[in-house]
């Protein structure tokens, strides 16, 4: 270097005050909002009672969110895998069979599925399969359904596109040892695609957790239907939909606390 | 009274839309010869390849192998290509394995061997390509000249009776290309029949029984290599060899 030293000063003056502008400006204000919001309500809980009792009302729900959000992810894993396998298949019907299920699902507004689905689709499907009645069939297992079949659609192009960022190599090097396409995708294909994806399956699941809100058009008797029967039987709307707003809030920031948590932990992992 | 040939090639055409990579290539290969193939790039050496085993099918022409004429029925093919083993440009190890995973899985789910089979085989494939003490590696920590073994060791696991070799070191940094051939040059004097294509003209010259040169999708020369290095007589041949041996 044959510069002065004076600009060597300079420089580093610079980038420090580079670094400190920056400092300002990454820090997570958005994070000091949500603090200044739970303090709020915490405040509002301890010194008022309405919400106190409010809180204790709707909390009866918080299971039925929760069991509902589970079982309905868990199936929306099975049928995701399935589309999205179905979508790469080189079967035509297959391929073309899983490509309608998702386009239709994704052209349809959420709160239409889950009526069509709960009460006209499952319905449907008892009255043709003789021994079920319909009427056996409760809200809750309908809600599951149609949370499933929707998030399932999701998923799926979570799965295909998971499944197609992994190279072509690794499935012609599997193929070449013998391998059948099934046994390729378990086990060479599936175990990368899947560790890549689960960050966005993660990210779905909260999103499922948050759209579970819609089955209390179902009356199932999830927290946002509680807090609506509370609020109109005892016309606290604030402290009802307040303390609903906060649940879903604590849920989702919890969940998603989790899933970075997860996601850090296998980039640690790594080791490619 | 010569012996039955192991891979039989005959009049192969393959065609991706337009292009066509491969125009009616015949080829006999006889049981522990090694075949080197060569030519520029897009002449249809890969392709060739990769019809042995079908990872690319024909559009028409005959693929035999072991006295087997490969279709496409899913089966058959994966029976027969638990005979052939493949070693790519690339790679290819499973990078969510350790080494000697890379070398298990095949045998387990394939071949239905014993765990514990499994692993003996593997750890004596990779003392055989020299790096016994990468068994518990994943590929991301390993050199490329160690994945190119690791890889080579995957596909003798399986006690293939021939080896593919699509251009094994032109990935690889020049002072690793020579751990990669020598396990190659081993592989030759024990006898495996191995079809190679490959830039090494180094190899080609000390392992190759007969060397093949490319172009347009069509064999133009073909011979010992001795014969066809010294004395190339088509006009392509001597063109090519003249570029890639000229420095």
């Amino acid at each position: 270097m044959d510069g002065p030293h004076g600009d060597a000063t300079m420089l580093e003056d610079l980038e420090s005050l580079d670094t400190q502008q920056r400092d300002w400006r990454q820090f997570p204000w958005w994070l000091l909002g949500i603090f200044l919001i739970a303090v709020y309500a915490i405040y509002i809980f301890l010194t008022r009672p309405s919400y106190q009792e409010a809180f204790q009302f709707i909390m009866i729900g918080l299971g039925i969110t929760i069991s509902t959000s589970l079982y309905a992810y868990l199936i929306a894993l099975v049928l995701g895998l399935l589309a999205g396998l179905g979508r790469i298949s080189n079967n035509i019907v297959i391929k073309n069979l899983a490509t309608l299920y998702v386009e239709l699902v994704r052209g349809i507004p959420i709160l239409v599925l889950i009526f069509y689905l709960a009460l006209v689709a499952v319905p449907g499907i008892a009255d043709a399969i003789p021994g079920i009645s319909n009427d056996n069939i409760s809200l809750n297992f309908r809600a599951i359904i149609a949370l499933s079949v929707t998030y399932g659609a999701f998923l799926a192009e979570i799965f295909r596109a998971g499944i197609q960022s992994i190279g072509r190599g690794q499935m012609e090097a599997a193929r070449s040892l013998g391998m059948s396409y099934g046994q390729a995708m378990r086990h060479v294909i599936l175990p990368q695609a899947i560790r890549n994806v689960l960050p966005a399956l993660g990210n779905d699941f909260v999103a499922m957790v948050k759209d579970s809100s819609l089955v209390s058009v179902l009356a199932v008797r999830d927290i946002t239907q509680v807090a609506r029967l509370y609020a109109g039987r005892t016309f606290r709307f604030a402290e009802a939909y307040t303390v609903l707003a906060v649940m879903y809030l604590a849920l989702t920031l919890i969940l998603s606390f989790l899933v970075k948590r997860l996601e850090s932990r296998l980039e640690a992992k790594g080791g490619r | 009274m010569a012996a039955k040939p192991i891979i039989e090639v005959k009049n192969l055409h393959k065609h991706f839309g337009e292009v066509r990579a491969l125009n009616g290539v015949s080829l006999s290969v006889d049981p522990g010869k090694v075949v080197v193939i060569v030519g520029p790039s897009g002449s249809g050496k890969s392709t060739l390849l990769r019809c042995l085993n079908h990872l690319e099918v024909e559009s028409a022409g005959e693929v035999w192998i072991d006295g087997i004429r490969l279709t496409r029925d899913q089966k058959q093919i994966n029976e027969v290509r638990t005979e052939i083993g493949m070693v790519f440009q690339l790679f290819n190890l499973f990078p969510h394995l350790t080494a000697l995973e890379n070398i298990t899985l095949a045998q387990k789910v394939v071949r239905g061997r014993s765990e514990a089979e499994a692993e003996q085989i593997a750890r004596a494939q990779l003392a055989r390509v020299g790096i016994a003490d990468k068994a518990d590696v994943h590929p991301g920590q390993l050199s490329g000249g160690q994945q190119q073994r690791v890889a080579i060791a995957r596909a003798l696991a399986m006690n293939p009776k021939i080896m593919l070799f699509d251009e094994p070191t032109s990935a690889l940094d020049p002072e690793m290309i020579k751990e990669v051939l020598d396990v190659m040059l081993d592989l030759a004097r024990e006898g495996m029949t191995m079809v190679v294509v490959t830039h090494e003209m180094g190899f080609a010259r000390a392992a190759a029984d007969q060397l093949i040169f490319m172009d347009y999708g069509k064999i133009i020369e073909q011979g010992k290599p001795t014969e066809i290095f010294n004395n190339p007589k088509e006009d392509r041949t001597k063109l090519f060899l003249s570029q890639i041996l000229q420095h």
